[in-house]
């Protein structure tokens, strides 16, 4: 109730002289302008990342370079292996967190949605969303790479990587889940099915779209990390494709990197790099644009 | 046999719920113990203190002033771009554009937000880099200012987001009552509707701080690398993320130079997880206030 009163004491007094009033005009335009230029801000960004990168990309990009391992010291060939280390990384990352985070959301919505338990793992997941990267990365080296005795390795990649996509998964399920009438629920339960019946057969299957999109834009972030895999599955030159969950990877971001800041062919390397930076931003963008159009959908349907 | 099962499955769901607060609770246990040896070495204040930092140097010195200095500054440049950028962006958003300019707009905003921070620092490094140094004549292009323009560029669909989410909170009687008594767009805005909101935007800029200061690869590429206290904009640094990232590597394990970066490590996620426990309570009070109950 106080901030209706104070909010609305704050605003000046209505009669004001016509001179006053040509002025607001003048600050209104003046402010609107400013607020239009901040939003155009954006789309100058997006639109130089995606010219500059495209430009140049594109010329390095050819059916070769797409299928072909890198050659002659890093600086001809192709960037296959990295794309498939990439697909590699990003879909064991995706495999473990999936259940652990639909699980976790499942219990916050239907099991347990009240009480201290709840906010302790709100605030949980909250903070490891916001935890740097590179400190998962750490996390990494020494749990998986060193304690487990994975190695460097596509395993403890995709699980570094796993443990960052917990958080955005887990949010987006549960807002999925909320999102689910409660009247389906108890329609369910007076037919006699059982809660994990009903969170089966019934609240699962409502709350999928959300729930894929949570998992799309998950697959994007993760694509696209770099710091989490430096000391944990990375390499820059790994010959042939990985033959196991133990061998080493190329990872397109890292490649990136690498070619950026190692090797001695500076010219030839950039080249190769805008040629990648390409390939990871239409890979990465794809993704997010697909999980927006489904979540676009979706809201359609439910306005419906 | 019904009835186990059912118990059976609530106890796997509420075991597999506390995975995220078991890997939280485990990054802090590793940070610390592979961080404690340095500390107990060096002793806390000479190491956030000490000025110089020559980790391979014999005797080598463990201060991270400047990394904790480049970090900062970086990081504060990057707010004098994304507060104002971004609070603008959802005020448009929130007030100005019609639902088919949202239907655009938003999905602009948030596949900036899903561009990786290695094309960043790629972008930062080929193309912004240069033409600052060519522009202003700089001395270096890889410096404070293009790490901060960079950063700032990626933490305002943060701000963005997040304050749009705050803004549309606000009930619409606010604005109603404040037309009631003559008010026009703007002074509804700057006076009703910010201030209303105005906890909600905090949070926004504190999320994007946390944002910035924890981002890795850009400023291991843009940042220029050099582990001196920065005297102007135009130097080049070596913020917390960088030296991480580009000394692991080398570091031998279990050598006081790898527990120095876990200590790095440790007071970097010190600050952010002090950044989002502040985000999280403010924006519970700005829930209350405007009697929301989520």
């Amino acid at each position: 109730m106080n901030t209706h009163e104070s909010a609305i004491a704050s605003v000046p007094p209505v009669r004001q002289p016509a001179r006053g009033r040509k002025k607001r005009g003048l600050t209104q335009k003046i402010g609107f302008a400013a607020l239009a230029a901040c939003m155009a801000a954006n789309i100058f960004f997006l639109g130089a990342i995606i010219f500059f990168i495209g430009l140049k990309g594109l010329g390095a990009i050819n059916w070769a370079f797409l299928t072909q391992a890198p050659r002659d010291a890093m600086t001809a060939g192709g960037v296959a292996p990295a794309i498939v280390g990439t697909l590699y990384l990003t879909l064991g990352a995706i495999m473990f967190a999936l259940p652990l985070g639909v699980a976790s959301a499942v219990y916050l919505t239907e099991y347990s949605p009240k009480g201290w338990i709840v906010n302790l793992l709100r605030v949980s997941v909250n903070n490891l969303a916001g935890v740097p990267s590179v400190v998962f990365g750490l996390f990494g080296l020494t749990v998986f790479v060193k304690y487990m005795g994975f190695g460097v390795s596509i395993i403890s990649g995709s699980l570094t990587l796993g443990i960052l996509a917990l958080p955005v998964i887990i949010s987006a399920s549960q807002e999925a889940l909320v999102a689910v009438p409660q009247s389906i629920r108890e329609a369910s339960l007076a037919l006699g099915a059982t809660q994990w019946e009903t969170i089966r057969k019934v609240v699962l299957p409502a709350a999928l779209p959300g729930i894929l999109t949570g998992v799309i834009l998950s697959v994007g972030r993760v694509a696209g990390e770099t710091a989490p895999i430096l000391f944990t599955a990375a390499a820059f030159y790994v010959k042939g494709y990985p033959d196991s969950p133990f061998s080493e990877v190329m990872a397109l971001p890292y490649h990136i990197y690498a070619l950026m800041t190692e090797g001695t062919h500076p010219e030839e390397q950039t080249r190769i790099a805008y040629g990648s930076s390409l390939i990871l931003l239409a890979l990465v963008l794809s993704v997010s644009m697909i999980a927006i159009f489904i979540r676009q959908r979706q809201r359609k349907t439910y306005h419906a | 046999m019904n009835r186990k099962k059912e118990r059976l499955i609530k106890y796997l769901f509420t075991t597999l719920a506390f995975a995220s607060l078991a890997f939280l609770i485990g990054i802090v246990l590793v940070l610390f113990k592979e961080a404690l040896p340095i500390f107990a070495k060096v002793g806390p204040k000479a190491f956030l203190l000490g000025e110089s930092w020559y980790p391979t140097a014999e005797p080598p010195e463990f201060g991270i002033l400047p990394l904790i200095l480049a970090s900062l500054w970086v990081t504060a440049g990057a707010l004098v771009i994304c507060v104002p950028l971004g609070v603008g962006s959802a005020l448009y958003l929130h007030e100005l554009a019609g639902p088919r300019q949202r239907a655009v707009l938003k999905p602009v905003i948030e596949i900036l937000a899903s561009v990786p921070s290695i094309v960043y620092g790629f972008f930062g490094m080929v193309i912004l880099a240069p033409w600052l140094q060519d522009t202003f004549e700089l001395p270096i292009g890889l410096c404070v200012l293009t790490t901060s323009i960079i950063l700032g560029v990626m933490a305002t669909p943060t701000v963005a987001s997040i304050a749009e989410d705050a803004l549309s909170y606000v009930p619409r009687s606010f604005r109603e009552a404040s037309f009631a008594v003559g008010a026009d767009r703007w002074q509804t805005l700057t006076k009703v509707i910010i201030p209303a909101a105005g906890s909600g935007i905090s949070t926004a800029i504190i999320l994007g701080m946390s944002r910035a200061i924890g981002e890795t690869m850009t400023v291991l590429m843009v940042a220029g690398g050099s582990a001196v206290i920065p005297s102007s904009i135009f130097d080049p640094v070596r913020p917390m993320t960088a030296a991480i990232a580009a000394e692991m590597g080398e570091a031998p394990v279990g050598s006081e130079h790898y527990n120095a970066l876990f200590a790095i490590a440790l007071i970097l996620f010190l600050i952010t997880f002090v950044f989002n426990i502040a985000a999280e309570l403010i924006s519970r009070r700005f829930r209350l206030k405007l009697g929301l109950s989520r």
